[in-house]
């Protein structure tokens, strides 16, 4: 007679196995890499270089600005004041026009965007897109383990069933990672410019706003998946939500320029928290308080949600 | 030690309220044998053996694995189990050896012992010189074969083998029944099987139940069953133009004769001794035999006797089948 099985299966040895699986079959497809990286390349290619915002502030952007030979002026507004009317040259005056407006480009775009290039305003909003977008994906292989049979086995082993979801929720985080990380470096290459106040320290901070996105947002996500049975449902409703997920937060443009309605919608999105947080840490100056802020909105999205969705999920395996 | 080590009472499972995908169903398996649930497509197998390997929660009743309820005690089951799923479940982008390694996870042994057990068991399923290679790359028998080893990797004591040659070409089949009698002895297990295959069922296992739209029809040891239907069919002609169905009816043994067209099919409670007595006495009284067969009751007739339909007709005209299996499964993967 065979003794007992003598050996007991622990949380975090099955959910390092299960992880390393996932990243394997990742890692192992260079292709599928690849093409995560492009979508976001080409948005940072074309709209961040092609929406060359700084550039709108350019003398040549006026055209012909109409002005007369000579302009009259009342005596009382020139320095001393004089009486009666003097004349000024129009070509004088438009040069100072001109000037005026190459000078007032960048300072809006500081005021705006914080930064004078939108390459890198940008950049950083396509680093929050890629998040998103990796962490909401990757939940969905669980259809895939489930159809070809793969979760029933799991389930039959002993292995305790938070590893089975939290590597789901640890595989779609440490994409969204690495992904993050190739965005950030190849914007660098493009051009991006990092804040004089960066250094090798904020990248910690960057890794953490987006493990707490991940975190949350891959927990609905897996929970939402578990329960379908094929594919199309979650793709569906990703593509869905992610164009209006993208567009009402400061991924791509201020908040502070947007209706009062999309406004609201911006303000409970945590992408914009993302986003900001994660320009905070690179490419502005940082301002510590808002930091804070963000931090405290991520942690607080994470916490709910993951627990909401590790809590369905759950009780979805246990059924 | 024969005791029982699967038991099921009145085991049910209904799904979305009003699908009985298995019906009140009780049996129970003794120490290593080959247990065998036979029935076509849809008939509650799967569900069952997913019940027994506590995948799925059973509605009603209760069932146990080496005393262990698989509801209460899940853990302890999963333990010392092994389970052979339909599917090929194993990871297509990672090698044979890395999934066996990763079983191995699943139930914690350490990685020292499940080293040595995968290449112990990648050469007890002949797979030795594939382990590096990718399991995309693999056939339909060297996949099943990955499996089994992968279901044998916690050394279980009862081991789970739903459809095993699902899918399988004839010689791949018999390779596989090879195996698992051989792995069955080896480590000294307790088989629970499903198949719709008779030729499985009959060769494989030591005892079957016949289940069909969730209800254990009959059970026992194959050879009784067929047995139990009343014996073999001897079928008999004679040249000469005569009605000889009383000389058969005196024969000792002899159950029903029946005159088809000139032939004779007579029901005998065992082919080989009675139908030399026929000879014998159709000779005695001058008539010559031309032709006689014997037949031996299938499990088909079984199933037959049973169901009133043929298990091979049913896999033929499938229609209802599939219609009844979808809906289970689409239930099943609810």
């Amino acid at each position: 007679m065979s003794s007992v099985n003598e050996y007991h299966p622990s949380l975090i040895r099955g959910l390092w196995a299960l992880t390393v699986r996932e990243l394997k079959k990742w890692l192992n497809d260079p292709v599928m890499l690849l093409m995560l990286v492009i979508q976001p390349l080409i948005w940072m290619g074309l709209l961040g270089k092609s929406m060359n915002l700084g550039a709108m502030f350019s003398a040549s952007n006026l055209g012909e600005i109409q002005v007369p030979e000579k302009i009259p002026i009342p005596g009382s507004y020139v320095i001393p004041p004089t009486s009666g009317i003097i004349y000024v040259s129009g070509t004088m005056f438009s040069q100072i026009i001109q000037q005026t407006v190459s000078d007032i480009g960048p300072n809006v775009m500081r005021n705006i965007f914080g930064v004078t290039d939108y390459f890198s305003y940008m950049s950083i909003g396509m680093i929050s897109m890629i998040v998103m977008t990796t962490t909401m994906f990757s939940g969905m292989s669980i259809v895939w383990d489930r159809r070809l049979g793969f979760l029933d086995k799991v389930l039959s082993t002993p292995v305790p069933r938070g590893a089975i979801i939290f590597s789901k929720v640890l595989n779609a985080t440490l994409r969204a990672m690495l992904q993050a990380t190739i965005i950030l470096f190849l914007a660098m290459i493009f051009g991006l410019q990092l804040s004089p106040s960066f250094t090798l320290f904020n990248i910690l901070g960057v890794y953490a706003a987006i493990f707490l996105l991940s975190v949350g947002l891959s927990s609905v996500f897996l929970a939402f998946s578990i329960r379908s049975t094929r594919l199309e449902r979650p793709m569906q409703f990703i593509s869905l939500i992610t164009m209006p997920l993208m567009f009402a937060s400061n991924t791509l443009f201020p908040i502070s320029l947007m209706p009062d309605w999309l406004q609201a919608v911006a303000y409970v999105n945590p992408l914009s928290y993302l986003t900001d947080a994660l320009r905070q840490l690179t490419i502005l100056a940082l301002n510590p308080s808002k930091l804070i802020t963000d931090f405290i909105y991520l942690g607080f999205f994470a916490a709910v949600l993951s627990s909401i969705g590790i809590m369905l999920s759950w009780r979805y395996l246990s059924k | 030690m024969t005791e029982e080590v699967i038991v099921a009472r009145g085991l049910t499972k209904v799904f979305n309220r009003n699908l009985v995908a298995v019906d009140h169903v009780s049996f129970s398996v003794k120490h290593g044998e080959i247990f065998g649930f036979l029935g076509p497509n849809g008939a509650g197998k799967t569900t069952t053996i997913n019940m027994l390997i506590t995948v799925l929660k059973p509605t009603e009743g209760t069932a146990s694995v080496l005393g262990y309820d698989v509801v209460k005690q899940a853990n302890e089951v999963r333990r010392v189990i092994g389970v052979v799923p339909q599917e090929y479940t194993a990871d297509e982008d990672l090698t044979g050896y890395e999934n066996i390694i990763l079983c191995g996870d699943l139930y914690g042994i350490p990685r020292e012992v499940s080293r040595k057990r995968a290449v112990e068991l990648l050469e007890l399923v002949e797979l030795t010189d594939f382990k590096d290679k990718r399991v995309e790359t693999y056939s339909g028998g060297m996949r099943r074969r990955l499996e089994l080893a992968c279901g044998l990797i916690n050394r279980p004591r009862v081991l789970f083998l739903d459809e095993p040659t699902l899918g399988l070409d004839v010689q791949t089949r018999t390779a596989t029944w090879n195996y698992i009698k051989r792995l069955k002895e080896e480590y000294d297990m307790t088989v629970f099987m499903t198949t719709h295959y008779l030729e499985e069922a009959d060769t494989l296992c030591d005892r079957i139940a016949i289940i069909d739209y969730g209800k254990i029809i009959v059970a026992g040891d194959p050879e009784e069953l067929k047995h139990s239907l009343g014996g073999d069919i001897i079928t008999i002609s004679i040249k000469e133009d005569a009605d000889i169905s009383n000389i058969i009816r005196s024969i000792e043994n002899v159950k029903e004769v029946k005159n088809e067209n000139g032939s004779y099919r007579i029901k005998v409670e065992s082919g080989e001794l009675t139908a030399p007595l026929v000879i014998e006495a159709l000779r005695r009284n001058g008539y010559t035999v031309t032709r006689l067969s014997l037949t031996e009751p299938t499990l088909n007739d079984v199933y037959l006797e049973y169901t009133g339909r043929s298990m091979r007709d049913t896999e033929e005209s499938k229609e209802a089948f599939r219609a009844h299996r979808m809906t289970i499964r689409r239930a099943r993967a609810r």
